[in-house]
């Protein structure tokens, strides 16, 4: 049944999502200089709230138009033969939590941004890069080709480098931002690699188009390295640049050195989960494709307990956080590898409610505590900063996967699902179960180190203090979503649906609507073991940190994990090392001082020696002047005249002709 | 009627004394007088022409060199004077600072 085009007024034109951010961007980075903070605000918070407000609202449409994708070409962008990559934007049950979670999520996090950056110079163009964000990520979830989706993947790539990088005059926040967007280079090599591939297989890069012509492709078999394995290989290169996957997730810690709510909203909740969306979307290409499949599990297996066992010893609140989002996307990763999308992108939403929370609320605590960020120096902080203190916990009970918290039905979803994978699931399995009993211990180690025990901070130089509204109340509301986001899976426990994959099923299948007795009792098995799993690290955390604690020196194990498994050494040895002394001494010494610079320089010097040379003909006296011109009148004249004499020099030279 | 040809030798004489006058002399005015001959000479010849082909053309060549070679004097007379009041020498071979 057709509906009016009258009765979907955002739908139709569901540009106007990401313009609107995109507005509020250029208004606040052109004018906004010189106003005051409160008209920043009001364009800023305008903007994204309006942007979520009409996301709301064609959401609504959406769905009372039935479940098939929304889909529509604004005009065409690039048109070359028979390639076409147009302004093309599609809404289905995938962009429609993605949509949500990042105008959602992100207009709180502007909501507290405005209070935590309130005393901050370059005001106006934090919210103007934090809006330009918002647009780029939005373009990326709507796009309806994979030309348009690389655009806004770039561009949040450009403003994440730009917000890392906003306290520019420190070198490291400089330095942080570079290898976040060097890094970030190697993936999308990869990336743009396997949309070339896949347009020479599909001659479109139109998603319908593509997944529709592949989906009738006969699939590889495990092991063969077919065009779509190696297509989907290099879309996930691309994936493990963005979303911080071994080995290139070197770059997520350090963009810490961004302001707070520049970690939450884009190395947290939004941008980094890019990469989990595009292997979502893609889902077709990488069902085709086993061995890629059994490449993005391991990856994400792998990644989530290397970041979790970096993150056990980290002092740094903000670092902590990190290597867990590190830790928490691999699992995403692990729910893709092993076939469970639903499941996954059911993660991404529930860690974008509470990893956002977590983030922001370190942010409030580094906020109370003056701008400390070392949990050494914290301690004792649950009855001064109380508000704080309850998000967090709410947070962190949401992350390590409590009943009845949102994380304890994605991590669930996800662990049961690589449970019943056939390629070792079992293994999997063990993994992210430690990797969960991991999650749990740090988590509650850092509130203890925050919140409990005996302050180990002055109290002369801090005045530790509540934050304003404008943070506690977004704090609150993600406290909330924390608590109740994963309620859509929970009929699951007493064998009722899971809405939430039931939602998704019309994108990815019924894949996962695993239904039967044994199915559920065994869910339920694994439940109960993931939340004992948790139990045991909470206990660990607070046997060793609830108490007075000390920090002891640094060895064995926990230095080798202190210093990250000297990673980022590796790298510099391996890769930054060789190639630094590669520019210097060949492509600068040889290069461009020997070849270059000595070519034009030569050419120079050339032309120097021959004027040189020739400069003595002119001697400034006019008779040898003359003597020239005679010479030269005379052999002109011989030119003239050679056809008249040329017989007799013929006759002269060669005789013996006739 | 005198041939062609004489006055064709005499032109060529007077445009070779004029050459080797121009190249051997160190006199500024003497240089001055060698071009003033070999214009001539060229006029000479130019008028030989004329007559033996009975056009005008080379009569009214004639015209223009003689008007080119008065403005010319006139213009190298006054250089010739400044020259001889700055150096105090018509010796052209002094007149050299146009080297580097």
């Amino acid at each position: 049944m057709p509906i009016h085009e009258h009765l979907r007024p955002i739908l139709e034109y569901l540009w106007i999502i990401p313009l609107l951010p995109l507005l509020g961007s250029a208004v606040n980075g052109l004018l906004g200089a010189k106003w005051p903070n409160k008209t920043v605000n009001a364009v800023a918070l305008g903007s994204t709230g309006l942007s979520f407000a009409c996301a709301l609202e064609a959401v609504r449409e959406f769905m009372a138009g039935g479940q098939a994708p929304f889909r529509k070409e604004f005009f065409d962008w690039i048109i070359a033969g028979n390639f076409r990559a147009g302004f093309d934007l599609q809404l289905d049950q995938l962009t429609v939590v993605m949509v949500l979670v990042v105008t959602g999520v992100g207009f709180l996090i502007h909501i507290y941004a405005t209070g935590y950056m309130a005393h901050e110079g370059g005001y106006y163009r934090f919210f103007s890069y934090l809006n330009l964000f918002m647009f780029f990520m939005l373009i990326l979830v709507l796009a309806a080709n994979f030309v348009l989706l690389f655009v806004g993947w770039e561009g949040v790539g450009l403003c994440s480098y730009l917000l890392i990088g906003f306290y520019f005059l420190k070198k490291s926040a400089a330095d942080a931002g570079k290898k976040a967007f060097i890094v970030n280079r190697i993936g999308d090599f990869g990336f743009m690699l396997g949309m070339f591939l896949l347009f020479r297989a599909f001659g479109s890069l139109d998603f319908q188009t593509v997944f529709a012509k592949a989906a009738t492709w006969q699939p590889d078999t495990v092991g063969q390295f077919g065009t779509l394995t190696i297509a989907c290989l290099l879309l996930f290169m691309g994936a493990t640049g963005k979303s911080a996957q071994l080995p290139l997730y070197v770059w997520l810690p350090d963009a810490m050195e961004g302001p707070t709510p520049v970690s939450a909203l884009i190395h947290a909740a939004t941008m980094v989960t890019a990469g989990v969306y595009v292997v979502a979307r893609s889902h077709v290409l990488f069902t085709h494709s086993p061995s890629a499949m059994y490449v993005v599990a391991i990856v994400g297996c792998a990644t989530a307990i290397f970041a979790a066992t970096i993150g056990l010893v980290q002092s740094d609140i903000k670092k902590v956080l990190a290597y867990s989002t590190v830790s928490q996307l691999g699992y995403m990763f692990l729910a893709c590898g092993v076939g469970a999308f639903g499941a996954g992108i059911f993660h991404l939403m529930t860690h974008s409610f509470f990893k956002a929370l977590l983030f922001l609320a370190a942010g409030s605590v580094i906020h109370a505590m003056g701008g400390e960020q070392d949990m050494w120096h914290m301690g004792g902080l649950a009855s001064k900063i109380k508000v704080t203190f309850w998000c967090m916990l709410f947070g962190t009970i949401a992350i390590t996967g409590f009943i009845p918290f949102a994380g304890f039905f994605s991590k669930d979803a996800i662990l049961f699902a690589a449970y019943q994978s056939e390629n070792s699931g079992k293994a999997f399995y063990a993994v992210g179960l430690l990797a969960a009993i991991l999650t749990s211990f740090y988590m509650f180690r850092l509130v203890w180190l925050t919140f409990g025990g005996e302050k180990r901070y002055d109290e002369h130089h801090v005045h530790v203090h509540e934050s304003p509204g404008s943070m506690t109340v977004p704090l609150m509301i993600l406290a909330l979503l924390s608590l109740v986001g994963g309620w859509f899976a929970a009929p699951a426990l007493w064998g009722g649906p899971n809405y939430f994959a039931e939602f998704l099923s019309p994108v990815f299948g019924n894949a996962e609507l695993v239904g039967g007795e044994a199915a559920h009792s065994l869910e339920l098995t694994l439940s109960i073991v993931a939340v004992l799993a948790a139990g045991i690290g909470l206990i660990v955390a607070w046997r060793m940190y609830s108490s007075k604690v000390v920090r002891g020196t640094s060895t064995g194990l926990h230095k080798i994990l202190y210093n990250k498994y000297y990673v980022d050494e590796l790298y510099q040895a391996t890769i930054v090392g060789p190639l630094v002394w590669l520019s210097r001494n060949v492509f600068w010494k040889v290069v461009d001082v020997g070849m270059i610079d000595g070519s034009v320089n030569g050419i120079a010097h050339g032309t120097e020696a021959v004027g040189d040379t020739v400069r003595h003909a002119q001697s400034g006296n006019v008779r040898s002047y003359a003597v020239w011109v005679i010479i030269g009148a005379i052999v002109i004249l011989a030119i003239i005249f050679w056809p008249l004499w040329r017989p007799a020099f013929f006759v002269a030279t060669s005789g013996g002709v006739r | 009627m005198v041939p062609t040809n004489y006055y064709l030798i005499l032109s060529a004489i007077l445009f070779g004394l004029g050459i080797v006058a121009f190249v051997f002399k160190r006199n500024i005015i003497t240089l001055f007088m060698a071009i003033e001959l070999m214009l001539n000479a060229v006029n000479l010849a130019f008028v030989a022409f004329s007559q033996s082909l009975g056009k005008p053309d080379g009569e009214v060549f004639v015209l223009f060199v003689i008007v080119v070679a008065a403005a010319e004097a006139a213009v190298g007379l006054g250089i010739v004077i400044l020259t001889a009041r700055n150096r105090h020498s018509l010796n052209v071979e002094r007149v050299d600072l146009l080297k580097l």
